[in-house]
């Protein structure tokens, strides 16, 4: 049987995003898609929510400092 | 020729850095000369033409020209040589490469051992990665991997395997092919192929990495030494070059008179061992070329390789000017903020001046006071850049020229800003801006306060000052790095520059209940702290009254001190052992001051302080605290002997008597466990068990022998007043030298290790009493008996093996860390992004917050601002 490794506990949210909200972004944090930190295609996650390369993706994840934190990285390769 | 002339003075910017071999005909183009004679000076010390000294190298003595470039020693920085090799020679630095490249071609016709669709495809792939910036390393990998073939794809031919002896011998099947046959097998593959090897034909080509040619370095990378005795000494690469040379002149000589292949292949392996050691003289599997004296030659690779290379020696740090170093001692009259400088360091190094009309007249004093009364001057820059030494003889005329526009090297002088250091310079408290003062006598003199940030001692510590040489710099360290700026750790976002030691015995014997001074000693005392006096009252004082004159008026705080007995009520405001401390507008009410008030790491108060009201404010507070607890502490005087560890017989009876009945019960348990009674815990085998509930005994057998042991002691003794403050020691320490030192671990666990199924011949085989295996009946004052101290003696050589090794690592993960993140940079929207531009957080630690300035990591403490808030209504 196959699991769901969106529902698994340790995988944070990813959101892919639209085009005007990756302009929301880019312009709200001050850099640009090309300055992103980047992750696979052949990501288990990003399979899973079937993000294509060039997408930017949302990832809400918990954080020891901040409670929750927002990240985002660019799918690649 | 283009010489150095042309070139001073012309600033450009680097574009571009191509990393490639260099071709014989670049080494040949590069080279004034070609050197033939391995010989460096005549009889009458003249360089030999075309000998290792060749005057178109290079010259270093300012009185002489270059041959090459015409430019006088000093601002010629030198031309290579070269030396044309008779026969050629293999690289030590690309035995691998060129082993890896033969075995991925073909023996006979030269092409890469892959059929053309694999080559088009690997060719495309590194393409598309060159144009993209990325690492080729792991492609090039895989060519190397998969281009290892028994047969020619494309001449059909089998291929004989070639294995390398490292680090130049390469070997086809049985035999050892000679530089020139591994040079012409590489001149046989072509650019195309090289490409997809990883060799760039456009920068170097596979067949360069066999010497034909050997480039000779200038003489000023190779200085000759001239002794006291008039004798010359060489530098380690010129003796090697020697070498070279000589052997390459045999060569060339049995070559030419048709000697037998026998010796030439002889003398080419002797010019290839000294090649390979002018290159590398620690290349694994070749012998080190030595010096005469037997000392092994530092050539190239030793030059950049490593701690004392020129890239960590030289290039990452440097020695500076403008700096001071010597022995550091306490001082606690000076201020935090405040080094005591020595005088003779302050008249050697410098702050210059620039002159104004304003300024004229006082800098005219230095000068006339000259280099050696103090606040004098060294050395005067004139309008035209020309630096003079100030000497008795030329002051009056230098004065006389002296106008706005000079720039005075002046001594270093009371209040000057100047950096402070001590290593290991492990976070940013361990370089603070202080200001000068001029002491008498030879050491730095630092307040005690600021230990704990420089983690210094004054055993021998010695510590670095550095002189800033511009305004900018000046004002940029008075505000980020002065001392009191850091009174915080961002560390864990509490003060880590505070009271120590005897300030906080000295805070509790103040501030205790029992401490009721006269108004006379009252204000003896706080003369003595340089504290403003206060109104006369015609009353006895509080120490807790003279403490609350240094406290800022509005000041509120209440919180548990380290007094505290941890009791299972609190009485809070009243405690019987005034740990409860309360301090309502600015005075304080209840509770003694100790190392939980103002002590560093842990100073409630002190933390506040610099929380509200500001780091000038917190200053004041520390200087005057601590002057405070000072005069305090000689007001009551403290002393300590073993005497404070002295307990009644009764009392040692008692413990005796305790500890006698562990160890019996540890021999029941371990009687238990021989007759199989013994049930194990879960998870944990039979002797686990044994063991845990051995451990647990025996700990809880020195707790309460301790805690016997505490019980006669009272806030009387000194001992006792130093480590239930947090001046100095702890509880531990004391009942470890009243009543019991405890059970001795190695690795976390009883000692089990000496003698065959033993720890010492003393014992049965295999015996697991309490003794056998290292408790600690005695205790220090007692004395311990020999097998005691035997294993006393294991349990703290662990400690500092520990200690040791742990500092060797910590060091080490530091240096990775540091080299990881010095280049990141925190913009002031919180975004962090690495020297690229590529982002690493989007929030700065994800929740933005300077940990310098929060509460103890936290981004605020609600309950006090709630606090704060009701007592504001």
């Amino acid at each position: 049987m196959k699991k769901d490794i969106l529902e698994h506990e340790l995988v944070p949210i990813h959101v892919i995003l639209s085009e005007s909200d990756k302009e929301k972004v880019f312009k709200d944090l001050d850099f640009e898609q090309g300055q992103l930190p980047k992750i696979k295609s052949d990501d288990p996650v990003v399979k899973a929510i079937d993000a294509k390369k060039g997408d930017v993706l949302e990832i809400i994840r918990r954080s020891p400092t901040a409670g929750t934190f927002v990240t985002y990285r660019l799918v690649e390769i | 020729m283009e010489g150095a002339n042309n070139l001073k003075g012309i600033i450009k910017q680097i574009s571009q850095i191509n990393f490639g071999l260099m071709s014989p005909e670049d080494i040949r183009k590069m080279s004034v000369t070609k050197i033939e004679t391995p010989d460096t000076y005549d009889e009458d010390g003249y360089p030999i033409e075309n000998g290792l000294m060749d005057p178109h190298l290079g010259v270093i003595d300012p009185s002489l020209r270059c041959r090459a470039c015409g430019s006088k020693g000093g601002d010629c920085q030198g031309h290579f040589g070269s030396i044309n090799l008779a026969r050629p020679v293999i690289h030590v630095g690309f035995g691998d490469t060129i082993h890896k490249i033969l075995r991925s071609t073909c023996n006979s016709c030269g092409r890469i051992l892959l059929n053309n669709t694999e080559i088009e495809e690997y060719r495309e792939k590194i393409e598309t990665l060159m144009n993209n910036e990325d690492s080729l390393n792991d492609i090039i990998k895989d060519v190397y991997n998969v281009s290892r073939k028994d047969k020619c794809p494309h001449c059909e031919m089998e291929q004989e395997d070639i294995k390398i002896d490292k680090p130049i011998s390469i070997i086809e099947g049985d035999y050892k092919l000679t530089p020139s046959e591994v040079r012409e097998k590489l001149e046989k593959i072509t650019d195309d192929d090289a490409f997809v090897l990883g060799v760039n034909p456009e920068v170097a080509r596979p067949e360069w990495m066999v010497l034909t040619v050997l480039p000779v370095p200038p003489v000023t990378v190779r200085p000759s030494i001239t002794l006291e005795t008039g004798e010359r000494s060489e530098d380690d690469l010129t003796h090697k070059l020697v070498d070279i040379l000589r052997i390459n002149q045999r060569l060339i000589e049995n070559m030419e008179a048709g000697a037998p292949q026998l010796i030439v292949e002889d003398l080419w392996e002797l010019l290839q061992y000294h090649v390979t050691t002018y290159f590398d003289n620690e290349a694994s599997g070749v012998p080190p070329a030595r010096h005469r004296s037997g000392r092994p030659l530092k050539t190239l690779a030793q030059r950049l390789k490593g701690k004392e290379g020129r890239f960590r020696s030289n290039l990452s740090g440097k020695r500076v000017n403008f700096s001071a170093r010597t022995v550091i001692s306490p001082d606690p009259n000076i201020s935090i903020n405040e080094v005591g400088v020595p005088d003779m360091i302050a008249k050697e190094v410098t702050v210059p001046v620039h002159v104004n009309e304003w300024n004229i007249d006082e800098i005219r004093k230095y000068i006339k006071n000259g280099s050696d009364i103090h606040p004098g001057a060294n050395y005067v820059i004139r309008l035209d850049g020309r630096k003079i030494r100030v000497y008795d003889e030329t002051k009056e005329a230098i004065l006389e020229k002296l106008e706005p526009g000079y720039i005075v090297e002046r001594h270093l002088k009371d209040g000057d800003i100047v950096l402070f250091n001590r290593q290991p310079s492990l976070h940013r408290m361990s370089m603070m801006a202080h200001e000068v003062r001029v002491l008498p006598y030879k050491t730095f003199r630092l307040n005690l306060c600021v230990c704990p940030p420089y983690n210094a001692d004054f055993d021998g510590d010695e510590m670095n000052m550095h002189i800033f040489q511009t305004d900018e710099s000046r004002a940029e360290a008075k505000s980020l790095m002065r001392v009191q700026e850091h009174i915080l750790s961002p560390r864990f976002g509490g003060p880590i520059i505070g009271a120590i030691h005897d300030h906080i015995s000295g805070g509790y014997l103040l501030t205790r209940k029992e401490s009721i001074f006269t108004e006379e000693q009252a204000f003896q005392i706080l003369r003595k702290a340089k504290i403003p006096l206060p109104k006369r009252k015609n009353q006895d004082w509080t120490g807790k009254e003279l403490f609350s004159l240094l406290l800022p008026e509005k000041l509120n705080i209440a919180y548990k001190g380290e007094v505290c007995r941890k009791c299972d009520e609190c009485m809070l405001k009243d405690c019987q052992f005034d740990a409860f401390v309360i301090i309502e507008e600015g005075q304080l009410i209840t509770g003694s001051v100790d190392e939980k008030a103002f002590g560093s790491f842990s100073g409630k108060i002190l933390d506040q302080i610099m929380k509200e009201y500001g780091s000038d404010e917190a200053r004041k507070f520390l200087d005057s605290s601590t002057n405070l607890a000072i005069s305090g502490i000689m007001k009551a005087g403290i002393t300590t002997s073993t005497n404070d560890e002295e307990i009644p017989e009764e009392a040692k009876q008692r413990i005796e008597a305790h500890l006698d009945s562990a160890e019996e019960k540890v021999d029941q348990l371990v009687e238990a466990y021989e007759n199989d009674e013994l049930e194990a815990l879960p998870g944990r085998s039979l002797e686990e068990t044994l063991e845990m509930k051995i451990m647990q005994v025996l700990g809880e057998a020195r707790d309460k022998s301790g805690e016997i042991a505490e019980s006669y002691f009272g806030m009387d003794n000194h001992s006792v007043i130093m480590a239930t403050t947090g001046a100095r020691a702890s509880m531990l320490n004391l009942t470890q030298i009243t009543a019991c030192v405890g059970q001795q671990s190695v690795r976390g666990g009883r000692i089990d290790r000496g003698y065959n199924e033993r720890t010492l011949p003393h014992f049965k085989k295999n015996e697991l009493g309490a003794k056998a295996r290292g408790f600690v009946h005695s205790s220090y004052k007692e004395g311990l008996d020999p097998i005691e101290f035997f294993f006393h003696a294991m349990g703290g050589r662990e400690g500092l093996v520990d200690t040791a090794i742990r500092t060797a690592q910590s060091g080490y993960m530091q240096r990775r860390l540091v080299n990881a993140l010095q280049d990141l940079n925190v913009k002031e929207n919180g975004l962090v992004t690495d020297n690229r531009g590529m982002v690493i957080q989007t929030m700065f630690g994800e929740d933005g917050v300077d940990p310098a300035k929060s509460d103890y990591g936290k981004a605020a403490d609600l309950d006090r601002i709630i606090d704060e808030m009701r007592i504001k209504k």
